[in-house]
């Protein structure tokens, strides 16, 4: 609760809430085995909002983002997605609110390698349930926007750079006007220059009166790119700073 | 997914092709090989009832009856005519002195009913001529062939002269019959003439072909002959199954050849299964990314579903073309036995339906399992 507090009161957002947690909880395995991943995490995030999750690895920040996008079932808590709970959806409700209301963008990329750049962009569209004619219409607009030409726009993703394919992977993620983006390391595949040109995308295009992002992140590089940034550590959020100023501080204590 | 990866993907469609194509060529050359086993009866397509002794199980299975047996199957009603036919087997002499076992087939003499289907030299009223044989063609050219003292073989044309069981004949006609099961030569001749070449015994009748009567069913027809008989009367298609069921139980030939179908079943199962699975477990960030962002289970499925039938489409194809094409090539220059109806290649689609099926299955089942979560972790 003090992280909530401490959350609030940092925050001069005056949009309403995209995610509310509070007293998250999750568990692995069994018996001796068993590892509490998050031990009662609060936490909220604005609209409008780019808040990053830092801390070592381990610590529960993918775990975190999971239950936030609903890929993963929490075991105790609250976590309100755009007013909506998870666990008072169907399996098929939480896949189709997650189609229309989440975007993702991966440290991998995952784009798949035997589609053109165009169809990987155009297939959150496509899931949704748009003509895929169309949705590669709209997947090439964006794509235009993100700075590919149409012979890029046709090419593989095994024919791109990383920069370029994390660019797809952006375009990819806001093509479907998404309320609410989780990065999982979005830059640290890639070198320093790179990284800051894909979170400025990111910042141009992602960012939104109502559209909230939420990046895990190491690299302190990108910190400045946040509204805030909370650190965890073994499985609850340790502290909340808001300016690259304070994130010094923080990263520091964070490796 | 799949047709990105090409190794995979030709691996599944080699696998699939190689399955059709074992299943369809040996699918066919076993209905070849049945077909054959009463191919005498296919060629004969004029009688609609064939009457022999009770204790016949099937054509080559001669039981001689008493030649008067025919004045009794003309007496029954319904029968249009009934004519006396012969067929045993009898060794012919080669001109290098070796004897060739050959099927001797003799006509009624009045009106040859039961010849060649096709006629490729001479007429059939030529085997009215004294000693008169017709030979066909495929023993014309080869198991009868004149052996040149060079060694080379001549084929047999009309004029010339042959030994039957120590007896003189002439060849009068060369006549195009279908393949026996046994591929030995078929001569034909008059009913007098056989039983002259045949070595003499007391019963020479083989069969008693019949032709029932305008608007008469042949089945009815056939309990009357029992009945006023005491033979065994068959419709054409009756003594034909019989034929094709005492071949298929006694000769071990369905597991021969199922045994090989089988093989290229499992192959296709085994080769494409496992490609198959390997693809999807190499793929699966791929489906989980696709699960995070909303695609549901049943879009994954038909994903899979319709990759899966594509290169079974495409294997398919290939399989059955070769199979086709092979069948094509080699049956028209040897004595192969090949023969692809379509229930076959309906067969051959079945089994490999039923290996995209299994292959897919597995794929499906880990897919429909899998966490979409699986998409964060490293």
């Amino acid at each position: 609760m003090i992280m909530d507090r401490n959350m609030e009161s940092t925050s001069t957002s005056t949009f309403p809430v995209a995610v509310s947690c509070e007293g998250l909880t999750k568990a692995f395995g069994k018996g001796e085995a068993r590892v509490k991943a998050l031990r009662g995490v609060d936490m909220k995030v604005k609209n409008g909002e780019l808040l990053m999750l830092v801390g070592p690895s381990g610590c529960g920040k993918t775990t975190l983002i999971s239950i936030i996008a609903g890929v993963l079932r929490r075991d105790a808590g609250e976590c309100i997605i755009f007013e909506r709970d998870y666990d008072c959806m169907s399996e098929d409700e939480t896949t189709l609110f997650r189609g229309k209301n989440i975007g993702f963008v991966f440290q991998a990329f995952n784009l798949i390698p035997s589609l053109t750049t165009a169809e990987n962009v155009a297939t959150p569209l496509i899931i949704n349930g748009l003509k895929p004619r169309d949705a590669v219409r709209k997947a090439r607009d964006i794509l235009a926007e993100v700075g590919f030409d149409h012979r890029m726009m046709e090419s593989l993703p095994t024919d791109l750079s990383g920069g370029q394919q994390q660019r797809v992977a952006i375009a990819r993620a806001l093509v479907h006007q998404p309320r609410l983006i989780v990065c999982d390391e979005p830059t640290s595949a890639l070198d320093a220059e790179t990284g800051r040109k894909v979170m400025e995308l990111l910042q141009r295009l992602g960012r939104g009166e109502n559209r909230a992002l939420v990046v895990v992140t190491h690299d302190s590089r990108i910190f400045d790119f946040a509204d805030r940034i909370a650190e965890m550590n073994d499985g609850r959020i340790t502290q909340v700073v808001s300016s690259a100023r304070e994130l010094t501080t923080a990263q520091s204590k964070i490796e | 997914m799949l047709f990105g990866d090409r190794a995979k993907y030709l691996g599944i469609v080699i696998g699939l092709t190689f399955a059709s194509l074992l299943i369809t060529q040996q699918s066919a050359i076993f209905a070849g090989m049945m077909t054959r086993t009463f191919s005498f009866l296919s060629d004969v397509a004029l009688p609609d009832i064939w009457v022999v002794d009770p204790q016949v199980k099937y054509i080559d299975d001669i039981r001689p009856m008493q030649d008067t047996e025919v004045m009794r199957v003309r007496g029954v009603e319904g029968v249009q005519w009934a004519v006396p036919l012969y067929k045993g087997s009898l060794a012919v002499r080669r001109t290098d002195g070796t004897y060739q076992s050959s099927v001797l087939i003799g006509l009624d003499d009045e009106t040859l009913m039961g010849g060649p289907p096709q006629m490729l030299i001479g007429k059939l009223a030529d085997l009215r001529r004294s000693g008169g044989v017709i030979v066909d063609i495929n023993g014309a050219q080869g198991k009868l062939a004149h052996i040149l003292p060079n060694g080379t073989k001549e084929p047999i044309k009309v004029g010339d002269e042959m030994e039957i069981n120590d007896n003189r004949s002439v060849v009068v006609g060369i006549c195009k019959v279908t393949q026996t099961f046994q591929a030995n030569p078929v001569i034909y001749t008059t009913y007098s003439s056989a039983t002259s070449f045949a070595p003499s015994q007391r019963l020479m009748l083989s069969f008693v072909p019949v032709k029932a009567k305008q608007g008469q069913d042949p089945h009815v027809l056939c309990r009357r002959i029992e009945k006023a008989t005491s033979l065994r009367a068959y419709t054409r298609d009756e003594f034909k199954m019989i034929t094709f069921l005492y071949y298929l139980k006694y000769t071990g030939m369905p597991i021969n050849f199922l045994t090989a179908v089988a093989l290229g079943f499992l192959v296709g199962v085994a080769i494409s299964g496992q490609t198959f699975y390997n693809f999807t477990l190499d793929n699966l960030r791929y489906f989980g990314t696709l699960k995070a962002m909303g695609a549901r289970n049943g879009m994954l499925l038909r994903m899979i579903l319709l990759q899966a039938l594509v290169v079974g489409a495409i294997g398919y194809g290939l399989g059955v073309g070769t199979a086709s094409a092979w069948g094509m090539l080699i049956s028209g220059r040897t004595q192969l036995a090949f023969r692809l109806p379509w229930h076959l290649l309906m067969v051959s689609a079945i089994a490999v339906l039923v290996i995209c099926l299994s292959s897919a299955a597995l794929s499906i089942r880990k897919v429909m399992k899998l966490e979409p979560a699986v998409v964060f972790r490293s």
